[in-house]
């Protein structure tokens, strides 16, 4: 699923600038707030599905090559944050939808690990 | 034997924001000199969990890494608190993180656990009062 699909699911705001990199694959998902947990249990390159909102997001999705971070319940990056996450080629979308449902409309759509 | 290279960065503990700043130049640096990406992950998670530690528990400290073509040496030293049960510190969840921390998604007790998880051998040395200093080896063969 690429990562423009998935903003379109999502009805995702895409805060980044570069939109070649909206092209990317993605094959697996994490969602959690707890960046402790990020980094125990998301497989590489998957796509994190957060609602907290800090630098330490984007460090953690950078350590593990994720290529696209979804902020739920409508959280908008500040632009520290969203420099932080161009200067490392990830992706920053916001969508309004609660975790347990971004969840559910990716799972659905096939985004099933 | 070929010779190490050794690089020394010192971890602010001052500004929680910037925590992960070392980690960052150090995958840098992995990537260009061509070390595995699996390799270059762990090492990079590993001493990001560190560094993170370091920041929240002791104001920082210094963080040195050693490479030769067969293993990456990560030495993380600080002059915190110490850690008084080091066993126990090793378990997944205990946590003596204050509550500010766990609501920026640290403190969960997972970052020794997850250093342990991501390295080939771990070492950890403190003595409460003085400081901690904890080393990791990761194999690139």
């Amino acid at each position: 699923m690429t990562i423009r699909e998935i903003a379109g699911l999502l009805n995702a705001a895409v805060c980044s600038t570069d939109a070649s990199l909206l092209n990317k694959e993605v094959e697996a998902a994490f969602g959690s707030d707890m960046m402790s947990d990020v980094l125990a249990y998301a497989d590489e390159g998957s796509l994190l599905i957060s609602g907290l909102l800090n630098p330490q997001v984007i460090r953690t999705a950078h350590m593990l090559d994720m290529p696209c971070i979804v902020f739920v319940r409508g959280k908008v990056p500040t632009k520290e944050i969203l420099t932080l996450a161009e200067e490392n080629h990830i992706v920053v979308l916001s969508t309004p939808l609660r975790m347990y449902a971004t969840c559910g409309i990716l799972y659905t759509a096939g985004l099933d690990r | 034997m070929e010779e190490l290279l050794h690089y020394h960065f010192d971890v602010d503990g001052a500004n929680f924001a910037s925590a992960g700043e070392a980690s960052v130049q150090v995958k840098r640096l992995l990537r260009q000199m061509g070390f595995s990406p699996d390799l270059i992950r762990r090492v990079s998670i590993a001493m990001y969990e560190g560094e993170i530690n370091m920041v929240i528990h002791a104001n920082g400290g210094d963080a040195d890494i050693y490479m030769d073509p067969e293993q990456i040496r990560v030495v993380l030293k600080d002059h915190g608190p110490g850690i008084k049960d080091i066993a126990l510190a090793m378990q997944e969840g205990y946590s003596t993180a204050p509550d500010n921390i766990r609501s920026l998604g640290f403190g969960a007790g997972m970052g020794l656990p997850n250093m342990k998880r991501y390295s080939d051998d771990m070492t950890v040395e403190s003595t409460v009062g003085v400081g901690t200093t904890i080393t990791l080896v990761f194999r690139s063969v």
